[in-house]
């Protein structure tokens, strides 16, 4: 369920915490989001996106995290068939 | 992206909206109606900007001379919303896409009728943008607008303006182009990018809009098949992608040429904005529609040939094979993943639709 | 595409699917309750990386898949009405109610208007004053936060001609259902992300001390997909039973404190009945008194008229993960995505559209070279 995106803030419309509004960068495509939800997210930073609301900051330590654990188990000349 | 086709804003040197705009702004049941307000638009704007000797003449129907044994013939109608968007509008894309698709048997494309339904009320210069449009398009791959219609229905009963146009050209001898030569072992080549007309499109429709760059593919294909027949390669089937996007056309060549054609995600070329709408939206880019793409399937050993003559017409995107017809006598198309593994390209039961889950 | 193209990094997947080769010693079965998982899983052919002890079954985890037909012939009596414009997700237009989907019921005339987002149909209504514009929010957890700022934002705005359809459910007590029932096989969950993403946790650390099964919220790209079963299976292996959280760049255990409020003010918990699995205690959300006048039901009753459900669908087990697509004897021949009996067969998420468009209607075709 639940079609969800992440994009980057490029800039922000309004101040009203309840309004506030983003423009979403998604590749290239930019998308007015309505930021209510995260009042922590500003200029630069990546949300998640589902039906025009950001429901999430993503966290960039945790992303890398999540990749470097791999880095750290991947051995350089693990078989990977195919 | 060539400028003249783009959103028709820009006048035809010399040529101005002939319908006195005062009289007339917007049009009215009576240009459809058989009297004098239909012989004014027929001569003013449609004679004016498809002017040639054929039409001219202003008979029941045209009397064309050829040269060739073989009539290609085709017919389509445009009913695109909306009517201008990023990278071409209907009048353009009324002309290339019946050009196309008689270029796709081989044909040389050399007239075109276009027949009108417009809603009364639709501005006067609205239909002259259009009519330009579909002028510099015409001109642009060398058919003539030989024949015409012009029906005016109720507002509200339509979407501002449709075209239907049909196509003729002639297939020089010799030439056998369709599904039944697809060959086992034959190569699958595309001639740039895909998807990015379907998400233009959609960029600009009420309720999903988006800020994008993005423009049409919308181009004439004409004269890249025409190099192409001329060079002597042995072309077996050509396909232009439209709706359904590479995944419709490539399952309706397997199904009538009764064979698997297997193509590799990894060279599909898919631009990244229109990756990025096709995430949100939820859309495979696999299945949007494209209006200047084609597939070329022929022999490996020709198709260095045809790359090199394809990129010549589309420098922007390199021409890729994106895959192969396989042994298998099943009519199927596979698609390998990033992963290395395959699925099944099954047609869609409609148009796909924005999705949030 | 950042935070995207490195989840469907071709080496970290083949990477996690070793793991999990490398992890398992006996069967398990494991369910994926989102329905975008599982969408992802059968067009990426995940379930094809792992090994034979590990079987993936697919839950209830797709909103339109679970919406009753009632509420679907109700969007459709609504969009009838002269003066309604009925506005929905793409994803609802094709799925059959009794007698008929919403692009039939707009086909016979109904005004029927596919939105990206609830805020544009509220726009719809403050644009078409004279018009009643309904929206028909569905969806889980995740959508629930956007449903209620629309429906909050009307009230503020006064715009009264703006209301809900709501078919509002929840996860955590369909996967109590799910492992209460004696037929159950399920010995894990994948929880999907994004709900999390807005409710956290929390809510489910009771199931673990209830019935002892290890949760991973997993986000949805392969990466994730693939690493969440490595999670799920470790645990498995070691006897444990916790939740784990695969999906840490977007979830953690509070979830998003802002929409839960919005959530709390504007919804209410409510039981609700599910398509194909009967009704469950707690796993709906209904407007709250503050907000039912937004409520299309009650604006708008219809006279209920029989429903109709397939009775060759098996819908109620597929859901349940008790069995798959192509085990069902419709799969494939009477049911179709051009004439399905149920919704999975129709949403992209729904487990037999799923299996009938990346399995070419069920036939395996050996596509190995």
């Amino acid at each position: 369920m639940c079609l969800a995106i992440p994009g980057r803030i490029e800039s922000i419309i309004g101040k009203e915490p309840m309004t506030r509004k983003g423009r979403v960068n998604f590749g290239g495509i930019v998308k007015e989001v309505f930021l209510a939800y995260v009042p922590e997210a500003g200029i630069g930073d990546y949300v998640i996106v589902h039906v025009g609301f950001a429901i999430s900051k993503i966290d960039e330590k945790e992303a890398q995290r999540t990749l470097k654990y791999l880095d750290q188990l991947e051995e350089p000349d693990d078989e990977i068939p195919g | 992206m060539t400028s003249n086709t783009k959103s028709g804003k820009d006048t035809i040197e010399g040529l101005q909206c002939p319908i006195p705009l005062q009289d007339y702004p917007r049009v009215l049941l009576a240009h459809g109606g058989g009297g004098r307000l239909m012989r004014q638009l027929i001569e003013k704007m449609f004679l004016a900007a498809f002017d040639n000797p054929t039409l001219k003449l202003m008979n029941d129907a045209a009397v064309l001379k050829m040269d060739s044994s073989s009539l290609a013939m085709t017919t389509d109608s445009y009913v695109v919303q909306p009517l201008f968007f990023p990278g071409g509008d209907i009048g353009s894309l009324a002309v290339f896409g019946t050009v196309n698709d008689l270029a796709m048997c081989g044909a040389e494309p050399l007239y075109l009728s276009a027949g009108f339904i417009l809603e009364e009320g639709l501005p006067m210069e609205t239909l002259w943008r259009v009519v330009q449009s579909m002028r510099t398009a015409a001109q642009r791959t060398g058919v003539q607008i030989v024949a015409g219609d012009t029906k005016v229905i109720d507002t509200g009963t339509g979407d501002g303006l449709y075209i239907n146009t049909t196509g003729v050209g002639t297939v020089k001898s010799g030439i056998n182009i369709g599904p039944a030569q697809v060959r086992q072992g034959d190569v699958v080549l595309v001639n740039g990018d895909i998807g990015r007309h379907g998400i233009a499109i959609m960029a600009v429709r009420e309720g999903l809009e988006f800020e994008t760059t993005l423009e049409s593919d919308c181009a004439p294909l004409a004269e890249v098949v025409k190099e192409l027949v001329d060079s002597g390669v042995e072309l077996h089937c050509l396909r232009d992608l439209t709706r359904g996007g590479l995944a419709a056309g490539l399952i309706e060549i397997a199904h009538s040429a009764g064979v698997h054609i297997h193509i590799s995600e990894k060279y599909i070329s898919v631009q990244e904005d229109v990756r990025g709408a096709c995430e949100i939206l939820g859309l495979d880019p696999l299945y949007v529609a494209n209006e200047g793409r084609f597939v070329v399937i022929l022999p490996e050993k020709d198709s260095d040939k045809a790359k090199a003559i394809i990129e010549k017409h589309f420098p922007a995107f390199p021409a890729r094979i994106i895959g192969k017809v396989e042994k298998e006598a099943q009519p199927v198309v596979t698609l390998e993943n990033f992963l290395g593994s395959r699925r099944v390209l099954d047609l869609p039961s409609g148009e796909q639709l924005p999705r949030i889950c | 595409m950042k935070y995207l193209d490195e989840f469907r990094d071709a080496g970290a997947a083949r990477y996690w699917a070793e793991a999990i080769k490398r992890t398992v010693t006996r069967p398990w079965t494991v369910m994926e309750v989102c329905g975008g998982q599982t969408h992802a899983i059968v067009k990426h052919g995940l379930d094809q990386l792992l090994p034979d002890e590990v079987t993936l079954v697919h839950g209830p985890g797709c909103p339109v898949c679970v919406t009753p037909v009632e509420l679907i012939d109700h969007a459709i009596a609504i969009s009838l009405q002269p003066e309604t414009i009925l506005c929905s997700f793409g994803d609802m237009m094709r799925v059959p109610g009794s007698e008929r989907d919403l692009l039939s019921a707009k086909a016979e005339g109904g005004d029927v208007r596919l939105v990206y987002s609830p805020m544009d149909a509220l726009d719809l209504a403050k644009a078409h004053p004279d018009r009643e514009v309904v929206f028909f929010a569905v969806g889980f957890e995740t959508t629930a936060p956007a449903n209620a700022m629309a429906v909050y934002q009307a009230r503020q705005q006064e715009v009264r001609n703006f209301s809900l359809l709501v078919s509002h459910v929840r996860v955590p007590p369909a996967i109590e259902s799910i492992l209460s029932s004696p037929q159950n096989q399920v010995q894990g969950f994948l929880l999907a992300g994004h709900v999390c993403t807005i409710m956290g946790w929390e809510e489910y650390e009771p199931l673990i001390e209830k019935y002892r099964i290890p949760l991973v919220v997993t986000g949805f790209e392969p990466v994730d997909i693939l690493q969440g079963v490595c999670m799920c299976v470790e645990q498995l292996e070691q006897g444990r039973a916790e939740v784990a959280n695969q999906y840490t760049r977007a979830v953690n255990r509070e979830g998003n404190r802002h929409a839960q409020e919005l959530i709390q003010q504007v919804f209410e918990i409510t039981p609700r009945l599910w398509r194909g699995m009967g009704t469950i205690t707690e796993s709906g959300l209904g407007l709250t008194p503050a907000f039912r006048d937004f409520d299309a039901a009650q604006r708008f009753p219809v006279e209920k008229g029989p429903t109709r459900n397939s009775p060759d669908c098996i819908s109620g087990d597929i859901l349940l993960g008790l069995k798959k697509p192509h085990e069902c004897p419709s799969f494939g021949t009477s049911c179709t995505p051009d004439q399905p009996l149920g919704a999975p067969m129709v949403s992209s998420e729904g487990a037999c559209a799923a299996y009938y468009r990346y399995r070419n209607n069920g036939k395996v075709y050996d596509l190995k070279h």
